[in-house]
């Protein structure tokens, strides 16, 4: 019986894809904030683009259960395991939790969130300016946070690629 | 040939003496070998330094992680100190003193509540819900210009009128508008520095004539809206006063079928002069006890007036004109119920961002429209906070 070595393709396309698309909505994100010229057609990016990815980390949470990722090898040391699997708890948490204070805050500052094709998402909150300025603030720190940990995840794997060379990193990469 | 099937290994050339001395299940390269002092006669009993080989993937990993770092860095314009920025564009706007909990322009107004009813002409135009809505709830705001919220009104130059619509689709459209017709500068660049030519000097408390110079060499169409603000008429009233969209939206019909306009909000009251005289001796808040005055009579209306664009009319320069023969059609009217105190009425916490619109209209290139969704924004987040955090100033239409 073969042993589980590689994530499923499912997984494996839910991974890269939503890196992408994280890796974009931190980029938009604090260039939209800063930016004189381009903040409509970021915000018209943004928004859509978090609501997918909130979708889609659904669909990979499920898929997670039922397909248990392949194990750590036996030769990493404890502590280095231990913060691994922190830092994936960490990172399913943040692409919950993102689109959801986004959400969460357009509707306390009274915007609306529209997707494309008219969609009008329900408010999430009241508005409240004390409600707003919190979930702000939270939203703008964990993106900071999120690239932290985007840049951490990325030295590990590459470490795991590079350096150990013990199979992890073509789990997620390579083909079946 | 018996030394090739030698039952050790041969030593690799330039093992640094490094003895094989396999870790069992380890395939890891570093962990294979282990110094054994006692074996390595060229070395002292320490540890032999990594070969610089080694280093090369941890080059590599720091090389990503940097770039991405300096990627984010510069995109959030920390590398930059000379860029203007959303942020910086307001830090120059307050210089220092904003006045906690207020916008940091159009500070002082007060809030509306009416409706709008479209006309055929309109629908024809655009598809959005509010040309075919027969009536569509409106609440907005009016205000003066500046950042002072004790500002005198009569004596405000520029005067605005914002507007939310709630179409029944659970569409929105946000519209910011001013007295002005055109801007006086068609960059947002071009803005910061004609705030800083505008400042007014330390010691003499007015603007620095030789800035201003400066300011209106490189700038010479801010001219035009000099003279505007040096003839324009001035009326007596925010209800006899044009509110003019200024920039350039595109109109999308049912088939599809797209075109620019401008549009102005004109008054269907009269208009009556304000005399100078009458204007240093009002009160600060003339204007707004003033329109409650005139709608204890009965509503106020405006017309909503489109101009189309033709061929080769400037788009994205908000500081130009178009000429004054081109189409204008009669979308709709705006009817106005009542006003309310700021501080308490429901557009205090409303950004009124000119580029929340409906299915229907689209925004213009214009980068003055982009600018001014970005300061607002930038504005909006920091009054929220300082009303959240009770530190909003005492002052008419100051948050609690």
């Amino acid at each position: 019986m073969e042993t589980n070595t590689h994530f499923t393709r499912t997984a494996r396309w839910l991974h890269w894809a939503m890196a992408a698309m994280i890796l974009a909505m931190l980029f938009i994100g604090v260039a939209m904030v800063t930016s004189l010229e381009s903040r409509p057609w970021l915000l018209d990016l943004h928004r859509p683009l978090g609501i997918l990815i909130l979708l889609l980390a659904v669909l990979r949470l499920w898929h997670r259960r039922r397909n248990p990722p392949p194990p750590l090898p036996a030769s990493l040391p404890r502590w280095q395991a231990r913060v691994a699997k922190l830092s994936h708890v960490a990172l399913y948490v943040l692409m919950f939790a993102m689109p959801l204070l986004g959400w969460a805050m357009s509707s306390a500052g009274g915007y609306l969130v529209t997707l494309p094709g008219g969609l009008v998402l329900p408010p999430l909150a009241p508005a409240d300016p004390a409600l707003y300025t919190w979930l702000r603030d939270a939203h703008g720190a964990l993106g900071y946070a999120f690239f932290a940990l985007v840049l951490a995840h990325v030295a590990g794997a590459l470490q795991h690629a590079w350096v150990r060379r013990d199979g992890m990193f073509e789990a997620m990469a390579g083909r079946r | 040939m018996a030394w090739l099937q030698a039952a050790t290994p041969p030593r690799p050339v330039g093992d640094f003496g490094l003895k094989p001395c396999p870790h069992p299940g380890t395939t890891d390269p570093v962990r294979q070998y282990r110094v054994h002092p006692a074996g390595n006669p060229m070395s002292e009993p320490s540890r032999a330094p990594l070969p610089w080989r080694k280093l090369v993937p941890w080059l590599g990993i720091g090389a990503v992680v940097a770039t991405l770092a300096a990627a984010f860095a510069w995109t959030a314009g920390w590398l930059s100190p000379q860029r203007v920025t959303a942020p910086r564009l307001v830090d120059t706007i307050e210089n220092g003193k904003p006045f906690a909990g207020f916008r940091r322009a159009h500070a002082r107004g007060v809030c509306l509540a009416g409706w709008f009813e479209p006309t055929a002409e309109g629908a024809a135009l655009s598809r959005a819900r509010v040309f075919s809505q027969p009536r569509t709830p409106v609440l907005g705001r009016f205000s003066i210009g500046g950042g002072d919220p004790l500002g005198a009104e009569a004596q405000a130059r520029v005067r605005s009128l914002a507007l939310q619509l709630d179409t029944d689709d659970g569409q929105q459209w946000r519209l910011a508008m001013n007295s002005f017709p055109f801007f006086a500068v068609s960059t947002p660049q071009a803005f910061a520095e004609q705030i800083l030519a505008s400042r007014p000097d330390a010691a003499t408390g007015k603007p620095d004539p030789a800035k201003m110079q400066a300011f209106l060499e490189r700038h010479p169409e801010a001219r035009n809206f000099m003279a505007w603000a040096g003839s324009a008429p001035w009326s007596n009233s925010f209800a006899n006063t044009a509110y003019h969209g200024v920039h350039a939206f595109r109109f999308t019909d049912a088939q599809g079928e797209s075109r620019f306009v401008r549009w102005i909000f004109e008054p269907q009251a009269g208009f009556e002069p304000l005399a100078p005289e009458q204007r240093q001796a009002a009160e600060a808040s003339y204007l707004a006890d003033e329109i409650a005055a005139r709608l204890a009579e009965g509503p106020l209306r405006w017309t909503l007036v489109l101009t189309l664009a033709e061929a080769g009319d400037p788009i994205e320069n908000p500081s130009q004109p178009w000429p004054g023969d081109r189409e204008r059609v009669a979308a709709g009217t705006f009817v106005l119920e009542r006003v309310s105190d700021q501080a308490t009425g429901a557009c205090r916490d409303i950004n009124f961002d000119p580029t929340i619109l409906p299915d229907g209209i689209d925004p213009s290139g214009d980068p003055v429209l982009a600018a001014r969704a970005a300061a607002y924004s930038v504005s909006f987040n920091r009054r929220l906070r300082e009303i959240a955090g009770g530190q909003a100033d005492a002052a008419p239409g100051a948050a609690d």
